[in-house]
């Protein structure tokens, strides 16, 4: 515990302004006062806890999910497999894995951006000064987060049914002539899916995107006004390059969330029809829990996973960076 | 009306849209509640008389209380152990702040990164190993301390004076008093975003519980649901208002405390 205690800058004692960081290496190395080291180690001891829980949850299980994607085996009986990369040899021959992870890219690039763009106009118009009623806004909209995933997937699952409300709302404005099998075909169902993305996650991107609005410095603004910008010269020249991390974040986020999705894929089209709703979380889950369970391969699945999000996490990264 | 007022039409226009496809779903599953099945089926969008009705098969037919029951203890010990746990290490992180301390929460902040799908497999055989599979423990630990809710109260810390732990430790109060007595009362907006989060994330939180709770004894309500719709029979009205009731306790907890939401998540990404 005394080596990572060596370099403390005490900053209860010293007090400096929060946020300010003191050029590193500019100050000697003195020898700690009894009490300043007793308050490191306390600082250790409250952060133990909560940092040793997230190693044995996510750091641990995730190396040994790299070993156990080099083993073969059906349920608790697993072996080294041979070749020791096996299972991923398999990956790139499995027709299901290529479908399921070909339709969760689907809904990721139809949806995020759709997504994102509904998210930051309601943002903005809901920080426009002129606006009335914000609370009730901000809250209505918001709603849809406070509930479930498997709730609302339930619910539109019966919006959607065949003799559902979607189809007797819509015969009844004329839009269709006759019932639709929403949930029956690949397209249409798919469709659902994504309406149902958006419905549950928009408001809540639109509630980080308003917090950031929020925190803009008024006087960009007022200077953009001043030099003669219009509104939309205004918001894209100036609020935008403003808004770039939270964009990156909520980008990055959303990302992660649609490549881990399972419960709407399990409840509300249980994948189908045949598989084609399936997202590769839900297939994941099936090779891993349902007839013979084989941990060996859904590890491979999940390394797999990991490591598309975190391509595509480097990917956002790199661009968010380039707009400067 | 003035040329501006006439402008904003379209801006209060589209915002009314946006409220009506928000709420016209849980409207619909609200209305359903009250509604027979075969009234439900028909699309029925005015309330019924049939609650009670629907009550009775509910509970006549699914565990409700047991699942109610689990849900609620699940989400509570969630929601307690992650407040204390996540926002003492986000102090400390601030607090007692030094290079190693920094380098360790970067580490921590990979975590977000890590999709659950990576660590499921591995935890369901430590659990299945510790002979834990069905506990509340299982269901629980991996929610407890996440590097996100230790990001939101280290950067809640930021605009915390340290002249005043200075003078409480002068008066002679030891640290953990400090943070006790001094700190946390004047975090109440990052405690209820914190709080919020952790507890709606718990509540209907669906794939882990599923996997780790292997008898259905101990099912949760999002199983509960799931289970009711790949049932054979569906009454229709008493499904949509399980649905109800399962989404009522979020939606009042996020009402209830949505102010102070919006402030946590302004203050944790400032």
């Amino acid at each position: 515990m005394s080596a990572p205690t060596a370099p403390t800058e005490d900053r209860a004692s010293s007090a400096p302004p929060p946020g300010t960081k003191e050029s590193p290496g500019s100050s000697k190395r003195v020898p700690l006062s009894a009490i300043a080291r007793r308050r490191s180690l306390t600082g250790w001891s409250f952060i133990i806890p909560a940092a040793a829980l997230i190693v044995l949850v996510n750091f641990w299980p995730m190396i040994q999910a790299l070993f156990l994607s080099l083993q073969t085996g059906r349920g608790t009986r697993l072996t080294w497999a041979e070749p020791l990369w096996l299972n991923y040899q398999r990956l790139f021959e499995d027709e299901t894995f290529r479908l399921t992870l070909s339709t969760t890219f689907i809904y990721l690039i139809i949806q995020v951006p759709i997504m994102l763009t509904i998210a930051m106009v309601l943002a903005n118009l809901l920080n426009a000064p002129w606006l009335r009623w914000k609370g009730f806004w901000r809250t209505a909209i918001f709603l849809p987060c406070a509930v479930g995933l498997v709730s609302y997937a339930l619910v539109f699952r019966q919006i959607f049914a065949t003799d559902g409300l979607a189809n007797d709302l819509l015969i009844k404005f004329g839009l269709l002539d006759a019932n639709v099998n929403w949930l029956g075909q690949t397209g249409t169902a798919r469709m659902v899916i994504i309406l149902g993305l958006l419905w549950r996650w928009t408001g809540y991107n639109m509630i980080f995107f308003l917090a950031a609005l929020q925190n803009i410095d008024r006087s960009t603004l007022e200077a953009a006004r001043v030099d003669g910008a219009n509104g939309f010269k205004t918001f894209w020249y100036v609020t935008m390059p403003q808004l770039k991390p939270i964009i990156l974040l909520c980008a990055i986020l959303s990302t992660n969330g649609t490549l881990q999705m399972f419960d709407e894929s399990f409840n509300l089209t249980n994948g189908g029809p045949g598989n084609t709703t399936m997202t590769v979380s839900h297939y994941l889950y099936n090779v891993s829990f349902r007839n013979s369970p084989n941990f060996g391969y859904a590890a491979a699945i999940s390394y797999a996973i990991l490591i598309i999000v975190a391509i595509l996490a480097a990917i956002q990264m790199k661009v968010g960076d380039k707009r400067d | 009306m003035t040329k501006t007022q006439l402008r904003r039409i379209p801006a209060y226009a589209f915002l009314s849209l946006a409220v009506f496809l928000s709420v016209f779903p849980l409207y619909f599953m609200a209305v359903s509640a009250t509604n027979t099945s075969n009234e439900v089926v028909a699309s029925k969008l005015l309330p019924g008389s049939h609650l009670l009705e629907n009550f009775q098969t509910l509970v006549d037919s699914q565990p409700l209380g047991s699942a109610l029951y689990h849900s609620s203890v699940n989400a509570i010990a969630t929601t307690v152990l992650a407040l204390i746990l996540c926002s003492i290490a986000g102090y400390a992180f601030e607090i007692y702040h030094s290079r190693a301390k920094d380098a360790v929460m970067a580490i921590l902040l990979l975590a977000i990164m890590i999709p659950f799908a990576a660590t499921m497999i591995p935890l369901f055989r430590l659990f299945a190993q510790l002979g834990m599979v069905n506990s509340t423990f299982a269901v629980i630990v991996p929610l407890i301390a996440t590097p996100f809710l230790i990001l939101l109260f280290r950067q809640a810390s930021r605009s915390f004076p340290h002249e005043i732990i200075e003078a409480a430790r002068l008066d002679g109060l030891g640290e953990v008093s400090i943070f006790a007595r001094i700190y946390l009362p004047t975090m109440k907006p990052t405690l209820a975003a914190a709080g919020v989060i952790t507890f709606l994330f718990s509540w209907n939180n669906f794939l882990w519980p599923k996997v780790i709770l292997v008898d259905n004894a101990y099912q949760t309500l999002p199983m509960l649901l799931s289970n009711m719709r790949a049932g054979y029979v569906t009454d229709y009205g008493s499904l949509m208002l399980a649905v109800f009731i399962v989404s009522v306790p979020t939606m009042v907890v996020f009402l209830a405390l949505q102010r102070h939401f919006a402030e946590g998540v302004t203050g944790a990404i400032k």
